[in-house]
């Protein structure tokens, strides 16, 4: 047991330095040199000013932006999180019924139907970047009015912004930042 | 096809495929074959001689469990060392983050020393990154390579004639950090950076958002620890939220590549057996019994979570794209429910979606997969629990012919049939008890604060807890309020049971068996890849499953299914 002990002690350290120090140490050092924005998370500017990451989402519940979906966690990326809630439990059905009268409220012109579920149900981590296509374009008519803007240039700018299934697979989804940055510049 | 079943279609495929070669490699590995990955051999050497280890001298079954325990033993005292003390080292903790309370660093000590990685705490408030690197990223690699090592020597057992040594735990316990676990790890890791997964030591980053919030947003070391997250069935991940948050899974191509790093050593593992001992076709025809179950759980997730919560689609909304509370818009439904069928079977317990939130039967069905906890399994591990049921269901087929049973030319007699039986019935004695303990508790203190949810769904809350603890993997229904004394204490114990157990007793019966005379295969003996077999096998896992757990899963997500 006594040489057990000794043993394990040494491969500890060794294993500890191998795989808690060198390996991670290494993939950092590489990502410097190979990843967007060296390991440090992608950034988005506008206008030479960064105004967050490529892969957080952020706020947006102002009616002259597309909105984004709900978060649990409010958008804080320091402390993120999902809701937790059942799919039968009475408070969350309240709630989601809540989110469905506000949306409504704001976007008098569309019909309840019509609302997708990725924008009245709060994501996993809290900070989902995207939106499904058609939550985009739910909000068109809203913003048109806002802004003063034609539907038909904002319905191109949302398909402009649709991005598809890669190689086929997955999801399409509309990235709310990146829309949002480029609705600011719609003249 | 859809295109987002043709994803989950398309990653299936490419895993199994890639598992074959892979089994193939990992063989050669525990036999200290020619590999092209031998220039690693100076390193391993090197850490030999310093250790002073002999890798080549032969350990009985005993002298692999004592290495084995003492090694596991010193991993936890570093590791609970380390989390209450994490705030007084001084570097990497840019975010100044404190101490661990002592409850919860005996959780999280035992969690990611039992390869769990059940997380009381969340990563980006709770650990520093010396904590995330030091610890969980070292121990997520130690951990799996534990339960390598002790599925390799029962590899060996097999092929042994009347011999006592089971292989040397050292060598095969540094082999499988260096030869399986970091070629992987490495390569994953670097695609993943490619795909913008951060991987930084410079502490949170303040930004002003387009609508002027200030936000800070947490960042780290993510990606060298999400891939060994992965590659070792793990699952402890860097943030909170595990892999539904953006950092740990930019987009649906590392989704993919993080599944598949999920269920690919578990799989290749399982082909590995049919290689070692020389019969490809037991491998295959174990492949099959488990993938039947895994199929079959596919199918019931991807329905209900692409179908939707009904509930919502009474309020009359669009529920076309399936049920979306804890789920990512670019990851999907049916992404995320795959996800949650590797992860509950391979005892990794990483998550891409809240299981907290998936409709009633979804939950069930990972609940249900982790009681079994043999369907491809854990690192090492699942093929060890899968190995438990092959006995009893060879002695159920003995019975039947009336014969002594016979496995791979060894007789199985009553001794190994006892320890089998004894480990078998450990899980559900774990789960049904700790649950029960919970609910009485729960049911005499309605105001004690832990179910984020009431009636059936927070009982499966709890069931799904004590399942996941027993299990090793590490998952929750993270509304459970578990960061209490009780459940870090409760969980813990379980864990080690769980952990332990079912190593000690599989190993003993390999030294017996090892031990045992060759008997020839005749007409009489039992062909372990028939159909028949096969068929033997999944019945005596269903009956095994079913008869325990499923007064349990009727009071859980089955009443909430129903009462829908």
């Amino acid at each position: 047991m006594k040489t057990h002990l000794i043993t394990g002690l040494k491969i500890t350290v060794a294993t500890i330095i191998l795989f808690g120090a060198i390996y991670p140490l290494m993939i950092t050092g590489i990502a410097r040199v190979i990843a967007p924005n060296g390991g440090r998370g992608e950034e988005v500017k506008k206008n030479g000013r960064v105004v967050g990451f490529e892969l957080i989402g952020q706020k947006f519940d102002d009616d002259k932006y597309f909105n984004g979906r709900p978060s649990v966690v409010d958008y804080n990326a320091a402390g993120t999180g999902g809701s937790n809630k059942g799919p039968t439990n009475p408070d969350y059905l309240a709630q989601v019924q809540a989110r469905v009268d506000t949306f409504l409220v704001h976007n008098p012109a569309i019909k309840k139907s019509q609302i997708p579920v990725d924008l009245i149900t709060a994501s996993g981590g809290g900070l989902d970047p995207h939106i499904s296509p058609a939550a985009a374009r739910i909000q068109i008519q809203r913003i048109a009015g806002v802004r003063h803007l034609d539907v038909a240039k904002l319905e191109a700018l949302v398909e402009a912004h649709v991005e598809k299934p890669i190689l086929g697979m997955g999801t399409s989804r509309v990235h709310v930042l990146h829309l949002n940055i480029a609705l600011d510049e719609l003249k | 096809m859809n295109s987002e079943i043709l994803g989950i279609v398309v990653l299936f495929i490419l895993t199994v495929v890639l598992a074959i070669p892979f089994g193939r490699y990992c063989v050669k590995v525990f036999k200290n074959e020619k590999t092209w990955l031998d220039f690693l051999a100076p390193v391993e050497n090197f850490v030999f001689k310093v250790c002073r280890i002999n890798p080549n001298q032969p350990m009985d079954w005993k002298e692999n469990l004592k290495a084995s325990l003492t090694l596991n033993l010193i991993f936890f005292v570093w590791a609970f060392v380390i989390l209450i003390t994490q705030a007084w080292h001084p570097f990497w903790n840019p975010d100044g983050i404190g101490n661990m309370e002592p409850t919860t660093a005996f959780n999280t000590a035992v969690s990611f020393m039992t390869n769990t990685n059940l997380q009381h705490y969340s990563g980006e408030t709770g650990a520093t990154y010396l904590t995330q690197l030091l610890v969980f990223c070292f121990l997520q690699f130690v951990s799996a390579a534990t339960g390598i090592a002790a599925m390799a020597s029962i590899f060996k057992a097999i092929v042994q004639r009347q011999a006592s040594d089971l292989g040397n735990f050292y060598q095969l316990f540094l082999k499988s950090c260096t030869r399986i676990l970091l070629p992987l790890s490495i390569v994953i890791a670097l695609f993943l950076v490619l795909r913008g997964m951060p991987s930084t030591f410079e502490g949170a980053a303040q930004v002003v958002t387009l609508e002027g919030d200030t936000v800070n947003v947490a960042r780290g070391p993510v990606a060298p620890m999400v891939t060994i997250k992965q590659v070792g069935t793990n699952g402890g991940g860097y943030f909170g939220p595990n892999s539904t948050h953006p950092f740990e899974n930019p987009d649906y191509i590392t989704n993919f590549a993080e599944n598949f790093a999920i269920i690919i050593i578990p799989i290749a593992l399982i082909f590995a057996f049919g290689f070692y001992i020389g019969k490809p076709k037991v491998g295959y025809a174990f492949f099959a019994a488990m993938t039947v179950v895994f199929l079959a759980f596919v199918f019931i997730t991807v329905h209900f979570e692409s179908q939707g919560n009904t509930e919502l689609a009474k309020m009359g909304i669009d529920n076309s794209l399936g049920a979306m509370e804890g789920k990512e818009v670019r990851i999907g439904s049916a992404a995320s429910a795959f996800w949650g069928v590797s992860t509950t079977s391979t005892s990794n317990g990483s998550v891409n979606s809240m299981h907290d939130s998936q409709t009633p039967l979804s939950g069930g069905v990972y609940i249900l997969d982790m009681m079994i906890n043999a369907i491809y399994g854990g690192v090492g591990v699942g093929f060890i629990n899968f190995f438990v049921f092959v006995i009893i269901a060879v002695f159920i087929s003995g019975l039947m012919v009336g014969r002594t049973p016979e496995l791979f030319g060894k007789k199985i007699e009553a001794k190994e049939v006892k320890i089998a039986a004894l480990v078998a019935i450990l899980h559900p004695f774990l789960i049904l008890v700790g649950t029960a303990i919970a609910s009485h508790v729960q049911a005499n203190q309605a105001d004690i604060g832990w179910l984020a949810n009431p009636s059936y769904h927070g009982f499966s809350e709890m069931l799904y807890e004590f399942t996941s603890s027993a299990a090793n993997n590490g998952s929750g229904f993270e509304g459970l309020g578990d960061a209490t004394p009780f459940w870090n204490i409760l969980c813990g114990l379980c864990m080690m049971f769980g952990r332990f157990i079912p190593i000690i007793g599989p190993l003993a019966i390999a030294g017996s068996l090892a031990a045992k005379k060759y008997v020839p295969e005749s007409a009489g003996t039992l062909n372990v890849e028939s159909p028949a077999f096969v068929a033997v096998l999944l019945s005596v896992i269903i009956i095994i499953a079913a008869l325990s757990f499923f007064p349990a899963l009727a009071l859980g997500p089955i009443a909430e299914y129903l009462s829908m």
